[in-house]
């Protein structure tokens, strides 16, 4: 008994194993290979990657119907056009646990099952590792929610992103609470994760160019409830604003402890906090929060009805944040892939570097030479009897 | 069952054989399964955990402190690498720091992480048992959040964005981030990053076999099992208990810079107390003290979510027609379900060391039993 | 002045919470020398059984006012979480009695990641709100403001804890278990039933940790089931900060631990120059442990262990 022996088992039953799946997958494999030449353009899939397990796998889940639903919808329809044949779309929707070590594997499962193209990640942390990978391999990768604006500083020609990215939010955000609100002493408090934190400091950027003073910087985490020790120290700077980098989950707890403190400075979060999930936590105490969303009201977009109507039908609950962002994810991809009469990747992905799409339902879609979405529109919103009311949208191609 | 047997003459060739079959393993599963690259990605991750689990098996096996902050010492090495091989610090730092050839850089990871292991074996050395346990997972806390915020008033660390762009491994003019031809062949850089762990894997096996049968490895049972009566024997239990810190911690280290080298990128979120408490895992369910225990245990471990994405669906589909709960949330609830049972019917481990297993089934029932009494007893007035 | 005594109310409602669960951890290790990980989840399954109960209550309109619609709830959740910890002791700690120590030690975190996944099972993976049926009224003090949830979390701590010392100090069942901690087999000779004491410890325990994961879902207005994870942490620490097995160091710990981090990210931004801020705040206790157990290496009111190995 000993170690050499035990492995050189160990490896004979994989090398059989390996062997025993190989030998019926070939004459599987063979058969279905010729009609598979002329049958792997009538399906193929788009990979999609996110957080399906752990805290934020309530948003990862958002983000994997929305795919789901353009995929559905697509194959209702019997498929897509491309290249003159209809071709099906399956999704392959997979967990990477917000973990930057599981969203590589992850990314490599991606290429080996031979997607033409991935939606994901949500978060910077597994969006940016990620993309190294994608890149190797030439598959398009249209992040739906990642804002930080490194994954796009890369230089990567398939990193794409349909979400403006934390220094256009920070800035819009900074600049209304300035020249709209108003305000003059603002407080800023960040979650310690990259996307709290760009945003926030982006934000900060912002307001101090505009003649803000920014009278407290405090920072917590993504899995902290507790916020009345940090408010009680803003409340003694007297802010008109208080600034909140985070999540929604966060967000309500954050604003009933204010209220609780006694705080009536105005409180003010980014895209993560416009949910519905937020008005629910938050529940009487949300009234009059603002925050803002990338891209254009949903509401007033000709799809975006009908979208969260159908969402609604379908998964049997509201949109919580990026679905929709997801949704056109899909329909960029493939809307490139009929540009292109093609699903292969390497065809297909200079017809996405320069698409025009105009049926999405954030807005209409196109990117800049980065892989960044051009002219993101980004609209403010507040709660108002216990409903996001749209204010205002600012830049997009609703102005022009 | 005697390790250093595999040195001997007579196990040579099964030493080879094992060896040949480890360097043609990665064709075998790229070219056998469907997401073939993707295990062997998995397999990259699962050697980088033999390592870190063997590390900690110093720690905890041989002398017998549980740590539970052990991830940060795989932090310091990924940062300490991604510093010099990025160009985050470019600016900062002079030219002749940055960008030190491949084995530099892994050895002053391994050396900054040891210098993190002893700072925090020296205060703790009085601690025992669990007061031992939370300090070390404080530790480890402590680590990460210092990562998570060292982006001012100085910047670092870069902060929750973590360090991007850091360059691929060069070795003998390879770039191993690109695929490379030789004698005919292409080698993916999954199959060069394997080879490259596998050999500082197979380095540091060597290196856990040589300790645990040295003076220092028997010094360190010594202490596990009775720290009085090893310094009653003239053990200087101080440092060998830090010596023990030091070498844990440097094979962290090492694990941390080839972890960054593969990645390209790391940022804090990497280095959560939960994979500290993973890699304690599979030190216990593979069999604490044990060098191949602890390596089925990583490879169980870290393997099993993996091949759970490919069974789930399927089984599910079988066994009910449609998919009736999230496969995600299936896949991690066996997960927990496969370690209770392993612990449940393998209390030892999986394979634990001779030792180990005369201790807790010796071979004469009256003896057994009494030895059983003893050990509660012992294990009791432990701390 | 009033900013400070706000930052020592905010520190006794959070410290309360930990000390409830500190004394559930602490109980386990007096008697088994037993870190139960999952003493978290539990915590984490007694809210959202309330909730569910509330919810349920509400839905059936039943008319009851708030605190004994919370009442009521409570008292269905505590025999949920306690015979959840009769089965947790059961059937992944029990077998392990005689096995090294480090096996119960992984099965607890098995059963963490299982619950934790059977919890989003039954209560999905978004946030689950806490139904306003509590009022909310803002209490103050000397310009520092509580809500009388609040109040009602501290005294309620208060009363929880002084009914467990008479429970320990006074009871039949309270000296069987100082019995079992000090030795098993001397208090089976005494004709104790060592089982059903580590049992009713267990259930005990699960019913504290229910209360207590009640009071953090209604002062947070929020359950998850992933919430139990971390404020076990924290309560452990706790637990470790007074001298893991005693139950006055429970309570110390509990209470220091949630001052120490509220004063400390309130004001330690300011005594350093913006340096060292509330980004350090888990930082805090976790340093400030360190500290008390180099020079009481068995923690504040632990006793103190003779060095023998």
């Amino acid at each position: 008994m000993n170690i050499a022996r035990y492995s050189l088992i160990a490896a004979a039953i994989v090398a059989l194993t390996a062997c025993g799946k190989q030998e019926p997958a070939q004459p599987a494999a063979a058969p279905a290979s010729t009609p598979a030449a002329a049958a792997s353009a009538d399906s193929v899939k788009i990979g999609f990657a996110g957080p399906l397990t752990g805290n934020i796998a309530h948003i990862g889940k958002d983000l994997e119907n929305g795919a789901r639903m353009a995929i559905d919808n697509i194959n209702a329809a019997g498929g897509a056009d491309i290249g003159g044949k209809k071709v099906k779309i399956e999704l392959m929707a997979e967990d990477d646990q917000g973990d930057p070590k599981t969203a590589t594997t992850v990314a490599q499962r991606f290429i080996d099952q031979k997607v033409v193209g991935v939606v994901g990640h949500l978060q910077s942390g597994t969006t940016i590792p990620a993309s190294k990978i994608y890149s190797d391999a030439g598959i398009p990768q249209i992040t739906p929610s990642s804002t930080a604006i490194a994954y796009t500083a890369q230089g990567y020609k398939t990193a794409f992103r349909l979400i403006a990215n934390d220094g256009q939010q920070g800035k819009v955000l900074g600049e209304y609470a300035a020249n709209k609100l108003k305000v003059k002493k603002v407080a800023i408090i960040d979650d310690r994760t990259a996307y709290g934190q760009g945003l926030a400091d982006e934000f900060e950027k912002a307001a101090k160019a505009s003649g803000l003073e920014i009278v407290k910087r405090e920072f917590t985490n993504d899995k902290e409830t507790d916020f009345n020790s940090i408010l009680t120290s803003i409340k003694s700077a007297k802010p008109e604003l208080i600034f909140y980098g985070g999540l929604d989950a966060q967000g309500a707890p954050l604003k009933k402890q204010a209220k609780k403190l006694g705080i009536k400075a105005i409180l003010m979060g980014a895209d993560a906090w416009q949910t519905p999930e937020f008005i629910k936590l938050a529940g009487a105490d949300a009234d009059g929060t603002y925050a803002s969303i990338p891209g254009q009201p949903k509401e007033q977009l000709p799809g975006g009805q009908e979208f969260l109507a159908k969402f609604k039908e379908k998964f049997g609950g509201e949109v919580q944040l990026y679905a929709p962002n997801s949704y056109d994810a899909v329909m960029v991809m493939v809307d490139a892939m009929k540009k292109a009469g093609s699903t292969e990747p390497a065809k297909y992905l200079p017809e996405l570097a320069k698409i025009q799409f105009s049926g999405g339902v954030t807005g209409p879609i196109a990117f800049d030479e980065k892989g960044d979405i051009k002219d993101g529109a980004i609209s403010i919103y507040q709660v108002k009897g216990g409903k996001w009311e749209l204010l205002e949208v600012v830049g997009g191609a609703a102005k022009k | 069952m005697n390790l250093i047997d595999i040195f001997s003459r007579q196990r040579k060739t099964s030493l080879i054989s094992l060896g040949l079959m480890l360097m043609i393993l990665p064709w075998i599963i790229s070219h056998g399964f469907e997401s073939g690259n993707s295990y062997l990605r998995a397999f990259d991750m699962a050697l980088l955990f033999i390592m870190l689990s063997l590390g900690l098996n110093i720690v905890v096996g041989y002398a017998g402190m549980l740590d539970f902050g052990y991830i940060a010492f795989y932090a310091v090495g990924a940062y300490t690498y991604a510093l010099l091989n990025s160009p985050h610090l470019q600016a900062l730092l002079p030219a002749w720091m940055m960008y030190p050839p491949f084995i530099v850089s892994i050895i002053l990871a391994a050396g900054i992480a040891c210098v993190f292991g002893i700072m925090l074996g020296g205060p703790t050395l009085k601690l025992r048992g669990d007061y031992l346990a939370i300090v070390t997972l404080g530790f480890g806390q402590i680590v990460r959040i210092f990562l998570t915020n060292l982006d001012r008033p100085f910047n670092l660390t870069n902060g929750p964005q973590g360090i991007n762009n850091i360059q691929r491994v060069h070795l003998f003019g390879l770039d191993l981030g690109r695929p490379v031809q030789i004698l005919g062949i292409t080698f993916e850089p999954v199959h060069l990053y394997y080879y490259l762990i596998l050999f500082f894997c197979a380095l540091i096996v060597v290196v856990s076999l040589r300790l645990q049968d040295s003076r220092i490895g028997r010094a360190w049972v010594a202490i596990r099992e009775d720290e009085i009566a090893a310094n009653a024997m003239g053990l200087n239990t101080r440092n060998i208990k830090l010596l023990a810190f030091a070498m844990g911690a440097s094979f962290g280290g090492i694990s941390g810079a080839l972890f960054a080298s593969l990645q390209g990128f790391v940022s804090p979120e990497s280095f959560i107390m939960m994979e500290s408490v993973m890699v304690l895992c599979m030190v216990v369910l593979g069999g604490m003290g044990n060098i191949p225990g602890v390596i089925l245990g990583a490879i169980i471990v870290s393997i099993t979510p993996e091949i759970l994405r490919d069974v789930i669906n399927p089984l599910q589909m079988a066994l009910a027609g449609r998919k009736v709960v999230d496969p995600e949330t299936l896949r991690m609830l066996i997960f927990g379900l496969v370690m209770i049972v392993i612990m449940l019917v393998r209390p030892e481990g999986l394979w634990p060391s001779s030792r180990r297993r005369a201790e807790l089934k010796p071979q004469t029932k009256g003896i057994a039993l009494q030895e059983k009494d003893d050990m509660q007893d012992a294990e009791r007035n432990h701390d | 002045m009033d900013i400070f005594l706000q930052q020592i109310i905010n520190g006794l409602v959070v410290g309360g919470i930990y000390a409830l669960i500190a004394l559930g951890y602490t109980m386990v290790y007096g008697i088994l020398q037993l870190i139960n990980f999952a003493h978290g989840e539990i915590v984490m399954i007694g809210a959202m059984v309330t909730i569910s109960c509330i919810n349920f209550l509400v839905g059936h309109n039943v008319n009851l006012s708030g605190p004994v619609l919370l009442t009521v709830s409570i008292a269905m959740a505590i025999p949920v979480t306690m015979l959840l910890g009769y089965l947790i002791e059961r059937v992944a700690y029990r077998p392990l009695r005689k096995a090294p120590r480090m096996a119960p030690l992984i099965t607890a975190i098995g059963l963490s990641i299982v619950l934790q996944q059977a919890a989003t099972m039954i209560w999905g993976k978004n946030y689950v709100p806490f139904p306003a049926i509590l009022p909310t009224d803002v209490l103050e003090i000397g310009g520092a403001s509580i809500t009388t949830l609040q109040v009602a979390i501290i005294i309620l701590t208060a009363v929880i804890l002084t009914g467990l010392f008479l429970l320990i100090e006074r009871t039949k069942l309270g000296r069987a278990m100082r019995a079992t901690a000090q030795s098993p087999d001397v208090a089976r000779l005494m004709g104790v039933n060592v089982n059903t004491i580590i049992s009713m410890t267990f259930m005990i325990g699960s019913a504290l940790g229910a209360i207590a994961g009640v009071l953090v879902a209604a002062n947070y207005d929020q359950a998850h089931a992933y919430m139990g994870f971390m404020v076990g942490l924290k309560a452990f620490t706790a637990a470790v900060l007074g001298g893991i097995g005693n139950l006055g160091g429970a309570v110390l710990g509990g209470i220091l631990l949630g001052i120490i981090e509220s004063i400390g990210s309130g004001y330690l931004g300011d005594l350093t120059g913006g340096f060292l801020g509330s980004q350090y705040k888990d930082i805090f206790a976790f340093l400030v442990l360190i500290l008390v157990l180099i020079f009481r290496p068995s923690g504040l009111m632990g006793e103190r262990v003779a060095e023998r190995a």
